[in-house]
């Protein structure tokens, strides 16, 4: 754990958005979740597999069309699941705390014109001769590279919420979704911050992003089945935003906020994956830093399915076999940079709701639990790179 | 128990003010400089860098590393005397940033090789797979029509594993993390054209909450390839004059039309006063202050008030506990374009009041041209580089004044004056502000 120099304050998570394959906004997301639902769309990009994006209306939480138009999906569903997150907070039309609010957006990049790209790689317009500038310059659309921008959909969301206290983008996959959600934390309870917007989007029904996946043997084809059972096979990409409003408790209960769960600690690490056992020792330390107990506590993590990082994870998660365990990415696919942020929200959701969700696999590694557990703690260990773990407690 | 002896109160009190020496006017441990590392279109390190920069000359040239025809830009600030093949902007970004940080950790003689003692936050430009590697790929698939389908099922197989493993956005960061040996996650930070002073910021916050004693700060960029000049062209946001590639980015003349796109990296060791003290290490200057804000206008445009723009420097000035008149230097954003340079001079005047007529302002970007992720760091060393040899930079290409732009912009040559403390600003699309406020001084 940080030592801070000053007394750690504690902080609250007050707010949070989700929109997924499941649905849009909490209620529909517990209640999917509740009744064991798994969207997958296997025929789109088979033999490949993705889990697609429930209908959005845009208006709702991006009102002007204008907005709409500039943005790609990839940051519609990150502003839309912004607006919930503001909107679960009760801050969303407070212009005073929004003006005060940091942002710390996890992001990857825009998508491309995939047909642009097509008919330049048919045509053979090769770089050397000129005939691929002449394409592009001609081709492309002239705002597409905002819609591309990673930071960008940090700023859109301070266009169309408003939220400018400060805006800033970490880039780096899963580890950056964990060390957007490390950073956040830590400025609030050391007291350079009281409230703060943190979280990722993902489109995953992307054909240039499952070719990345693909090119590292990462994406999940055949058959489907919960994380743990994919014995290494990768993942299906998912579709989904993932926002938390996190703030210090002395300006929560100022503003009478009810908390959602409190963020005790988050931690993260860096493994070397070319060293066997790299991961799992990893995964130890951290969890021995936030000073966890077995007892009353369960996991919810990100896990990819990847071979080696959802391999060593298991490992590790066999060291506390009494710890109950869900896998979010069974349920949602994999949401890269949001896989941690939707762990944690929905650590936080069954905190406050009083329940886990129910187990999603038949492998035996999740069971059903007769208490309720009185913690959680978040695991997020990144495909290639990247571990941490974060620990929510419930607020009594 | 014995009552205090007159000694002990001496040296009790000796040791607490000790201590209070290390902290500044917020209580906060002072966070200084002890290392500096940059590359650009001018040359290797900061030497070269430096003479350079003073002595006024240009690192602008027309584009050779790829063909420009049919662009209506062909001039940027290339690091061509940096190799690497074949050629990728992330690997150039990744190589640069290799040569400044090595610079710094040398200078800073922090740790040992290999084995930096503190956090990573590194500013970079968005990473996507580039043109040669999509070629290969098509090529690979052996049909004539080629669409993602066709590419989809040409990448699998493990053929182009090192695709994957280069165009993950956290490689760079994570092939200095193993490098350098920094600890803990390493962070890649995008606030577009703020990105590299947003990785100071992150490095200032984490020794003020005492999570680490040192922090290794860079930011870097490579991106000058063919779609990331078409990128900026089809938002008119770049110079087309490019038959006076060293004349073409001017900063606050009335004939400025768009920045010149540039290549560079800079590194700062971070480490609190107390830290560096401790071990000896020379002190190169302070970061006293940081301020953000986000600009909730326009994807591209400031408002046109530029109260975002002030509100950021206000915000610096508050978070280092001083005033604008305090304020010895300005190293501007200064890109050369209309808005920019516009907005730059509203924002400032409405924070310095008259001050801003009198106040040096000048742009590194006359010479060095903008570059873009990068810029944020690789200025904030040329501050702290203007600090220690009390002369000022000039901005170049300045022959026609804007009467719109009344600041002082130390034009055509530089400047030797007492500057104590600079203030570095840096706005990038998306309504990225970042002031910094570097003084040479401990106290």
């Amino acid at each position: 754990m940080p030592q801070f120099q000053t007394e750690q304050r504690e902080t609250w998570i007050t707010g949070i958005g989700i929109v997924s394959s499941l649905g849009v906004g909490l209620t529909a997301t517990w209640d999917a979740l509740q009744l064991g639902h798994i969207n997958v769309d296997r025929k789109t990009y088979a033999p490949w597999m993705v889990h697609p994006l429930a209908p959005l209306n845009l208006d709702t939480q991006i009102p002007k069309k204008g907005d709409q138009r500039q943005m790609e999906a990839w940051q519609r569903i990150g502003t839309y699941a912004a607006g919930l997150a503001l909107d679960s907070a009760g801050i969303k039309d407070d212009k005073e705390i929004l003006a005060q609010t940091d942002m710390i957006v996890a992001a990857g990049g825009g998508e491309r014109d995939l047909d642009v790209d097509a008919a330049i790689l048919t045509s053979r317009a090769d770089a050397k001769s000129g005939a691929l500038n002449e394409r592009l310059m001609n081709d492309l659309r002239p705002t597409l590279f905002l819609a591309q921008l990673s930071n960008l959909l940090a700023g859109n969301i301070s266009i169309v919420h408003g939220v400018s206290g400060s805006s800033r983008t970490f880039m780096g996959e899963e580890a950056a979704g964990v060390d957007a959600v490390r950073i956040a934390w830590a400025r609030i309870a050391s007291g350079q911050s009281e409230v703060a917007l943190v979280g990722a989007a993902h489109n995953g029904e992307r054909r240039e992003m499952l070719m990345l996946y693909e090119c590292g043997g990462f994406n999940l084809k055949t058959d489907f089945a919960s994380v743990w059972s994919r014995n290494g096979s990768g993942f299906a990409l998912g579709s989904g935003g993932v926002f938390l409003v996190l703030e210090s408790k002395t300006h929560a209960e100022h503003r009478r906020a009810k908390p959602l769960a409190r963020l005790v600690n988050v931690v993260s690490g860096h493994s070397s994956r070319s060293t066997p056992g790299g991961v799992e020792s990893v995964l130890g330390g951290l969890w021995a830093s936030l000073g966890v107990t077995d007892n009353a506590t369960a996991i919810y993590t990100a896990a990819t399915g990847a071979a080696l990082a959802t391999a060593e994870e298991a490992a590790f998660l066999s060291a506390h076999e009494d710890v109950p365990v869900r896998a979010v990415g069974s349920s949602f696919g994999h949401l890269s940079e949001a896989q941690f942020p939707l762990a944690l929200a929905l650590g936080s959701l069954s905190l406050s709701r009083g329940a886990l969700v129910p187990p999603t696999d038949t492998s035996g590694r999740e069971t059903e639990v007769d208490v309720m557990p009185d913690r959680i703690v978040a695991v997020g260990v990144g495909h290639w790179r990247g571990e941490g773990m974060a620990l929510l407690e419930a607020v009594s | 128990m014995m009552a205090p002896t007159e000694t002990n109160l001496e040296s009790v009190r000796k040791t607490h003010n000790a201590k209070a020496a290390m902290r500044d006017g917020r209580d906060r441990p002072i966070v200084v400089v002890t290392g500096m590392g940059v590359i650009t279109s001018l040359g290797e390190g900061k030497t070269e860098n430096w003479a350079k920069l003073s002595a006024g000359q240009s690192g602008i040239s027309t584009i050779r590393r790829f063909s420009t025809h049919g662009l209506k830009t062909r001039i940027a600030g290339t690091i061509d005397f940096v190799e690497v093949k074949p050629f990728s902007s992330t690997t150039l970004a990744e190589r640069l940033a290799d040569i400044a940080i090595e610079e710094a950790v040398a200078q800073s003689g922090i740790g040992r090789k290999g084995d930096f003692p503190g956090p990573l936050f590194l500013g970079l430009a968005p990473i996507e797979v580039e043109w040669p590697q999509r070629e290969e790929i098509a090529r690979a698939s052996g049909a004539g029509t080629i669409d993602y389908d066709v590419l989809l099922r040409a990448s699998g197989g493990g053929h182009f594993a090192n695709v994957h493993a280069r165009y993950m956005f956290g490689s760079v960061a994570d092939h200095i993390c193993e490098t350098f040996g920094t600890k803990g996650s390493p962070i890649s930070v995008s606030t577009a054209c703020a990105s590299g002073a947003t990785a100071i910021q992150l490095g200032v916050e984490a020794i003020r909450r005492g999570e680490t004693d040192a922090a290794l700060c860079a930011a870097t960029d490579g991106s000058v390839n063919a779609e990331a000049v078409v990128r900026f062209s089809l938002l008119s946001a770049l110079s087309t004059s490019n038959d006076d590639p060293g004349g073409a980015s001017k900063p606050f003349s009335k004939n400025r039309q768009g920045f010149v796109m540039a290549e560079g990296a800079g590194a700062l060791v971070l480490e609190s006063l107390e830290a560096a003290q401790s071990r000896g290490a020379k002190i190169l200057g302070v970061i006293a202050g940081c301020g953000e804000l986000a600009d909730t206008f326009h994807r591209t445009r400031p408002k046109p008030d530029g109260l975002p723009i002030a509100d950021c420097m206000r915000n610096a000035l508050t978070d280092a506990s001083m005033t604008c008149n305090q304020i010895d230097y300005i190293n501007a954003h200064g890109t050369s374009t209309p808005e920019n340079d516009k907005m730059e001079y509203v924002g400032t005047a409405a924070v310095f009041g008259d001050h801003a007529r009198k106040i040096p302002v000048s742009s590194n970007k006359s010479m060095i041209g903008h570059t873009l992720s990068a810029a944020g760091i690789i200025e904030a060393v040329f501050t702290f580089l203007t600090l220690e040899h009390q002369r000022i930079p000039p901005t170049i290409n300045y022959d026609i004044p804007d009467p719109a732009i009344p600041f002082d912009v130390v034009p055509h040559k530089a400047r030797d004056v007492r500057v104590a403390t600079g203030m570095s600003n840096s706005f990038g699309f998306g309504g990225q502000n970042v002031s910094l406020i570097m003084r040479r001084e401990v106290n």
